[in-house]
């Protein structure tokens, strides 16, 4: 029997975070464009208005450019109480140096963001998060929230079924949603899905409270990251947002030590040199991070979108979760819910995010790998600070590292990009030169004096 | 609404892009207004207004053709340009991507339409010779 939505059909999301939200948000837009009416809960424990971690989905909070203009294309125009900040550049530092980044358009288009109600201690309750926002655009379709936990899932004759504080309820769809943050894996496992679930690993963040105008007057519109040659740190951020710094820590094992050594870091001492006084963390956490993704993220009737099924390595979470929402609500409607439905439509999204991945351990795998070679470091710094000095060079570094940290490029078009003889010839001289002038003792400055890059070919 | 801090920010009268030029990004308005106009011979001639949320600039990425019309900031405004590449591999993606656009563009013509109309009937009203 071929498994379809129709009119009056019930589906029940599990987990109103970025993924969850965006899916019930484009299944009512299809559904309106068919003429198909549909019932969608979305279960919801957070209040997202809250301050602190029980209002949040702990994350960096940068929706990268790639997603923000997807999303102006959509007609979702984030506004100014949500975006905290927008950015316009990277700056990245090394233990010993450092080279600023900016787009060739001189525009913002990378948003700063909170997903809930800011950190503890929010001072001006003017910001609203990501998360809520999103979750409110659902709402306006449409979609009831049922502001409860799923604890138990089951299956009813053919339908899946959840139970939240009131009765059990069954639907037609069941869409997991649930992130790699506040749910077991055996709640999916309830509804049918036997897979291998995903691996996450443990990732760091807090939030300093700076205030407004030194965040702008010493971190301005400027993401700063930070390759440093801190053992088991794989990459750091400092995000400028409205009245905090939100610090992101990724790595195998982030533990307290390993966080104490950021700080005290060289570079990390530089950057915050001209800054008074100790800084307060207002707020901190330790969230999981999805690693690997999960093997089969369907059954009948059940998908799983988002960080409990597959995302992006490292980057743009929430730029593959609305892929990964809009391609599932998109099989939802026209194609139908059936296993086959969603192994038909679905899973070539789905395994194309994770086939990227793969060219993204091998990106950052090289990434610790230059970062333990001092000459290497040295010569990505000068290949990228050199950029600017000559209007209309190729800008072969810059966009590379442009798209690795902003997630704005698929990882397999950076590795291919980064294989090129040219780009090869080009790193390996500029390294070779940069030991040299190392050796003379010169080359540092020389390359933070032009530390200013702009990435367009 | 207080609006994002995201794009460029244009001031009143600034040219986003020109008529006859060739162009390959889309805008977005993420705050203010801008105002259309289409030149010709030595006229200039206002065609429309968008407001937030609009998008333009769509056709010299459809059709590969100059740009139809030139857009101005009206007021200051704020504007987020779309690359094409991204665009067009969001569409190979996801092909409903353009739904929207499309829906914008059928309403232009909607609008056209109804300006089509009413300009024949002016010209017909004027040729009528007075009795
Ligand atoms: C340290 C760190 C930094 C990151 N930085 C960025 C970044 O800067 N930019 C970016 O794009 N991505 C970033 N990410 C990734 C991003 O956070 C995720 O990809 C994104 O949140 C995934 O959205 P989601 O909706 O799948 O899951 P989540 O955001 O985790 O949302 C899941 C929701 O489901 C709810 N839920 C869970 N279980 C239940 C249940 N049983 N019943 C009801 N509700 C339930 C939760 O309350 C939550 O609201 C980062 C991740 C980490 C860990």
């Amino acid at each position: 029997m071929a498994l379809k939505l129709q009119d009056g059909s019930r589906v029940g999301v599990v987990g109103g975070g970025p993924a969850g939200s965006l899916f019930s948000y484009f299944l009512l837009t299809l559904a309106q464009r068919m003429d198909v009416r549909l019932q969608v809960d979305i279960y919801e424990p957070r209040d997202f208005t809250r301050p602190g971690p029980g209002g949040c989905n702990m994350c960096g909070g940068i929706v990268s450019e790639s997603l923000i203009q997807a999303l102006a294309v959509e007609g979702i125009t984030l506004p100014g109480r949500v975006v905290q900040r927008g950015l316009d550049s990277y700056v990245l530092h090394t233990d010993d140096n450092e080279v600023r980044i900016e787009t060739p358009l001189h525009e913002m288009r990378i948003a700063a963001i909170h997903r809930g109600g800011g950190p503890q201690g929010e001072r001006r309750r003017r910001w609203g998060g990501l998360d809520g926002y999103l979750l409110g655009l659902a709402q306006e379709l449409g979609a009831r929230v049922v502001r409860s936990r799923v604890r138990d899932a089951g299956r009813e004759k053919e339908r899946p079924t959840l139970q939240a504080d009131a009765a059990r309820q069954a639907y037609d769809l069941v869409v997991g949603a649930t992130g790699v943050n506040s749910s077991r894996w055996r709640l999916l496992e309830q509804l049918g899905l036997r897979s291998r679930p995903p691996r996450t690993t443990k990732a760091f963040i807090t939030e300093i409270d700076l205030g407004e105008e030194l965040i702008s007057r010493h971190f301005g519109t400027s993401i700063h990251l930070f390759l440093l040659s801190v053992p088991g740190l794989d990459c750091a951020a400092v995000i400028p947002k409205g009245e905090f710094l939100t610090v992101c820590l990724l790595g195998e094992r982030i533990d307290e030590t390993l966080v104490q050594r950021f700080f005290d870091s060289a570079a990390v001492q530089r950057c915050f040199a001209a800054l008074p006084g100790p800084q307060a963390q207002a707020c901190r956490c330790k969230p999981n991070i999805n690693v690997r993704e999960a093997e089969r993220p369907y059954a009948d009737r059940v998908v799983l979108i988002g960080d409990c099924g597959a995302t992006r390595l490292y980057k743009d979470g929430i730029g593959a979760a609305y892929r990964a929402a809009k391609c599932a609500a998109r099989t939802a409607v026209l194609e139908g819910v059936s296993a086959a439905a969603f192994a038909r439509h679905y899973m070539p999204l789905y395994r194309s995010i994770v086939r990227d991945n793969r060219y993204g351990s091998v990106m950052f795998g090289s990434l610790h790998w230059i970062k333990r070679m001092g000459p290497l470091v040295g010569g990505v710094l000068q290949m990228a600070g050199k950029e600017q000095t000559r209007p209309g060079a190729a800008r072969d570094m810059s966009i590379v590292l442009w798209d690795t940290f902003t997630g704005s490029a698929p990882y397999r078009d950076i590795v291919l990009r980064a294989l090129r003889p040219r780009f090869i010839r080009r790193f390996a001289w500029e390294t070779l030169t940069s030991m040299r002038s190392r050796e003379r003792g010169a080359a540092v400055k020389e390359s933070s004096d032009h530390g200013i890059g702009t990435i367009g070919s | 609404m207080e609006s994002a801090p995201l794009g460029r920010e244009y001031s009143d009268g600034e040219v986003i892009c020109r008529q006859g030029e060739e162009g390959d990004r889309m805008f977005v308005i993420q705050d203010g207004q801008a105002e259309v106009t289409f030149r010709e011979e030595d006229a200039e001639y206002v065609v429309g207004q968008l407001g937030v949320g609009d998008l333009f600039g769509e056709m010299a990425v459809f059709d590969k053709q100059p740009r139809s019309a030139t857009v101005r900031a009206k007021g200051r405004a704020r504007i987020l340009t779309l690359d094409k590449h991204g665009f067009l591999q969001r569409v190979q993606e996801d092909p409903s991507f353009v739904f929207r656009i499309l829906q914008m563009m059928s309403s232009r013509i909607r609008h056209l339409d109804a300006e089509v109309a009413r300009l024949r009937r002016l010209v017909s009203e004027r040729d009528v010779p007075a009795s």
